[in-house]
């Protein structure tokens, strides 16, 4: 089958690509623009390692279509940080050695930002229900927590700053 | 020395790869990139143990795209033979067999024939074209029904019994005759997979001047090339494996599986071909770990004194022989003093895949049965479960029934925090509501950790700051813990030194990243290459000074008046002689065992079944904690995959023996919603056969949750589970109709 021509703002950047009718959003990402920073770990949208933002909704990759992503406006995990500066979620994670093997990190982040974008000071519990489907093996999820709240402190206090 | 005196070693530094792994940088095995990169894919069996009667790849040779297509005729059929490369003694044969199958299928999810083609999508159409006509056989899928006579037999002979291991000491049955209390009871554990969430992935270019590159996820890069050239029928030196960053292992990521498959592809098509394995192929075509039947019996005398201990231990091999019954009969009674005991472990075949290690493979089966058991007789005792463990707890001296004594372990204390711990004594609340009821319960576990080769090389700059490069695949922050061990040696903080895991031509021959090791045994190959630095540079500051003795410490060379930091000395290197080359090769045999333990509050839910962990508290003997936050990491990382063992994951199979719930949706690991904040405390108790103290973390803390929170739902609803996992329906048919 002919490909389909896609263009969409990746990472505050302007992007055209050539996509198969098939190819989900997530191949299309590491696969045909090589960015990696995005993970699949199951390909079903169960474990959330290919979390990005499509038009500023959080999504599983692997769940979108390449084409569905025609005109549209995507972030991933290499546009969270400002040129050399980690976002506060990305240093607290190092920070709290919230992460181990790194292959779930990207997911996290992502799935985090979302959150912190619309809910400066969520409890535990409601961090906890947001980040429910991204699934890590390695932390038994305590450093996580305490570092996407470490990271909501940083930005309240830079925004009062 | 005590920890104090340390001035990298038990401090929080922020890890040297964390930069890349926060922005998506780093290059995980599927991430991997190449000019002309073919992409694979593989035929698995529908089957759980048939003859393969055809294989006809005609078909998927033509299809547009395809540039090669093998099956196991591709391979060099070398005579049989036994070798162990790191995955322990394994003929050569069975190694072959389970990358690609030949004559019989012995699992559903056995890799059968491969493909690779210049799109993944066209490789995937065409592997779906390659016929493959089976006889079916009758399947047999628990250690118990294989064991039984007239059970289907995997690999003919008269028994699917691979392996009987047998330790005794003392007398059991007499001992029994005079116990005040006998407790015998059955277990069952469910296959279980380690869930790491990278799938397995390797890229193999074998290059024009026939050496076979291969870069790839696995927890032992010269395991790697020492299989792929084993069964390519190569010299070692052939095969150069880069090992990529790895997204979990838990013991999963020691076999291997892609890497001969796509150098066989890459060999043909004369171009480098990638593998990757999908979630269902991870859980149908990887190595889960070994369901289990055990049955345990243990006496006390009326003071609550274990006198005598039996245990029976039928473990899943999967579909070839070495599983993990040989480690849970070492590990069953290790942590108590029992001067009776009789263990007898099976090793046996079964048509699931062939088992791989899981995080002190074989152990936690085991202590579910005995803190079962244990648990049991304090209460017929009246005694506090602590206070009988204590009183029977494994200490320095302490013979084991497989042979060795304990050096200097740290089994009672890690009890006497439990006992101390605020947890042990706070209340348990009130249940949440009228239907729910509450409980705690204790367990501890053993771990005997290994030693392994490793090594480790230093190359100092001019600018006081060092390089570091070693072996290790770092899973879990041990580039940092290793540097830090360096660092500490050399006197300098640890972000001057930049250390990296580099190829099999690059570092010599390292064990795997495996056995809670690395931090142990590449920490102690990077001391021992840092005091190499520290030697020569003493004789650099000899020579500039034209002094005698130099003395070296806290980072500063001195002889007499004069001095001068390392970094300063390491601004003379040229004209003191050169580069300065550190470098070091280990092979520890002191291990120094682990132990831990955990207190679990559950909820059940008497209505549905369900428990929730409301609070959950882990205790680890490190030794010497390098980093903290790593070693907190590991005992929280193992508490919550207890967690998920002890409640809900298992292979579902139907009785033709395919898996019925191959995806992260139905084989349910916990969520960050299913679990509180794992409180941890390190315990430390040196081991006294490495130059920090380290003993290994990685492991021993995943031993005890499943029993722990067993005896928590006991403790609950009054009835005990005898069966892995205690899902919702489990504990409502246990509680039968006495709610």
């Amino acid at each position: 089958m002919k490909k389909t021509y896609v263009s969409m703002q990746l990472n505050g950047e302007p992007v055209e690509f050539l996509a198969e009718p098939s190819q989900t959003l997530l191949e299309c990402l590491r696969d045909t623009l090589h960015l990696t920073g995005t993970k699949e770990g199951c390909g079903d949208g169960n474990c959330g390692s290919c979390c990005v933002m499509l038009d500023g909704t959080l999504v599983t990759s692997c769940l979108v279509l390449g084409v569905e992503a025609e005109g549209r406006t995507v972030t991933t995990i290499e546009g969270i940080a400002a040129g050399q500066k980690l976002h506060p979620l990305q240093k607290a994670f190092i920070d709290h050695a919230a992460l181990q093997c790194g292959i779930c990190t990207p997911g996290f982040i992502v799935a985090a930002k979302a959150l912190l974008d619309q809910e400066p000071d969520p409890s535990e519990e409601r961090i906890r229900l947001w980040l429910a489907n991204n699934l890590c093996r390695c932390t038994g999820y305590d450093k996580i927590v305490r570092a996407v709240q470490a990271a909501a402190k940083e930005i309240r206090e830079e925004k009062q700053a | 020395m005590s920890t104090s005196s340390y001035n990298v070693i038990g401090t929080r530094p922020p890890r040297h790869d964390g930069a890349d792994k926060v922005t998506g940088r780093a290059i995980y095995a599927a991430d991997f990139q190449m000019n002309g990169l073919l992409h694979g894919a593989m035929v698995r069996s529908t089957h759980a143990h048939a003859i393969l009667k055809r294989v006809d790849t005609t078909k998927a040779a033509a299809f547009p795209g395809v540039v090669a297509v093998v099956t196991a005729d591709d391979f060099p059929q070398t005579p049989d033979r036994i070798v162990d490369l790191g995955e322990g003694e394994t003929p050569v044969s069975h190694l072959r067999g389970n990358v690609l199958a030949k004559g019989k299928v012995l699992y559903q999810g056995h890799a059968i024939a491969a493909v690779a083609a210049t799109s993944l999508q066209a490789a995937e159409q065409a592997a779906k074209l390659i016929e493959v006509e089976y006889e079916p056989l009758p399947c047999v899928l628990t250690a118990v029904e294989a064991m039984a006579a007239g059970a289907p037999l995997l690999h003919g002979g008269d028994t699917n019994v691979t392996a009987h291991v047998h330790h005794a000491m003392g007398d059991s049955e007499a001992a029994f005759a005079g116990a005040a209390i006998v407790i015998e009871r059955e277990f069952t554990t469910a296959t279980v997979h380690q869930g790491y969430i990278e799938p397995h992935a390797a890229t193999v270019l074998w290059n024009n001047d026939g050496r076979v590159n291969v870069w790839c996820s696995t927890q032992g890069s010269f395991v790697v090339r020492d299989v792929v050239s084993c069964l390519l029928d190569l010299p070692v030196s052939a095969v150069r494996v880069t090992p990529t960053e790895i997204g979990g292992g838990f013991g999963g990521k020691i076999p291997v599986y892609l890497e001969p498959v796509a150098a066989l592809l890459s060999k043909k098509s004369g171009r480098p071909v990638r593998l990757v394995m999908s979630r269902r192929d991870v859980f149908e075509g990887s190595g889960p770990t070994p369901g289990s039947m055990m049955r345990v019996k243990m006496g006390a005398d009326a003071d609550g004194k274990l006198i005598a201990a039996q245990a029976f231990l039928a473990y899943e091999a999967g579909a070839y022989a070495g599983g993990m019954v040989g480690a849970g009969a070492m590990c069953v009674f290790a942590a108590y003093d029992i001067a009776n005991q009789t263990i007898d472990g099976y090793d046996v075949l079964v048509n699931k895949p062939s088992t791989a290690a899981y995080r002190a493979p074989g152990a936690p089966n085991a202590a579910f049965a005995t803190e079962s058991v244990v648990d049991e007789i304090a209460r017929k005792l009246k005694m506090d479960p602590l206070e009988l463990r204590l009183r029977n707890a494994s200490r320095e001296g302490t013979r084991r029934a497989d042979g060795p004594k304990f050096r200097r372990v740290g089994c009672v204390e890690v009890i006497e925090a439990m006992q101390a711990h605020p947890h042990y004594s706070a209340p348990l609340g009130e249940p949440s509501h009228a239907e729910a009821k509450r409980g705690r319960g204790v367990a501890i576990g053993y771990w005997f950790n290994i030693g392994l080769p490793s090594s480790c090389v230093i190359s100092v700059n001019a600018d006081g700051t060092a390089n570091l490069i070693e072996g290790s695949t770092d899973i879990g922050g041990t580039r940092t813990s290793i540097a830090m061990q360096a660092a500490e040696v050399m006197g300098i903080p640890v972000d001057r030194i930049h250390p990296a895991v580099v190829d099999t031509d690059t570092i010599g021959y390292t064990g795997v990243t495996g056995g809670s090791r690395t931090t142990y045994a590449t920490g102690w190959a990077a001391h021992d290459a840092a005091q190499d630095v520290i030697r020569q540079m003493k004789l650099r500051a000899a020579k500039l000074w034209q002094a005698e003795a130099v003395e070296f410490a806290d980072g500063v060379f001195q002889a007499g008046e004069r001095q001068m930091t390392f970094a300063e000395l390491a601004g003379k290197m040229s004209e003191t002689g050169g580069p300065v080359v550190g470098q070091a090769s280990v092979n520890p045999r002191g291990a120094g065992g682990s132990f831990a333990g955990v207190i679990a509050d559950v909820e059940v839910d008497t209505g549905t079944g369900k428990t929730t962990i409301l609070r959950f508290t882990a205790v680890q003997d490190a030794g010497r904690a390098i980093h903290p936050s790593y070693v907190e990491g590991q005992m929280q990382g193992g508490s919550v995959q207890g967690i998920g063992w002890a409640l809900n994951e298992e292979y579902w199979m139907n009785p033709e023996g395919r898996m019925m719930n191959a995806s992260l949706l139905d084989y349910r690991m916990p969520t960050i919603l299913d679990v509180p904040m794992i409180d941890t405390q390190i315990v430390e108790v040196p081991n006294p056969a490495h130059p920090f103290g380290v003993r290994g973390v990685g492991e021993a803390n995943i031993v005890s949750p499943p029993a722990g929170i067993a005896n928590a739902i006991r403790d609950a609803i009054g009835v005990r589970l005898y069966h892995l996992p205690m899902n919702p329906p489990a504990v409502a048919a246990a509680m039968g109709g006495q709610k």
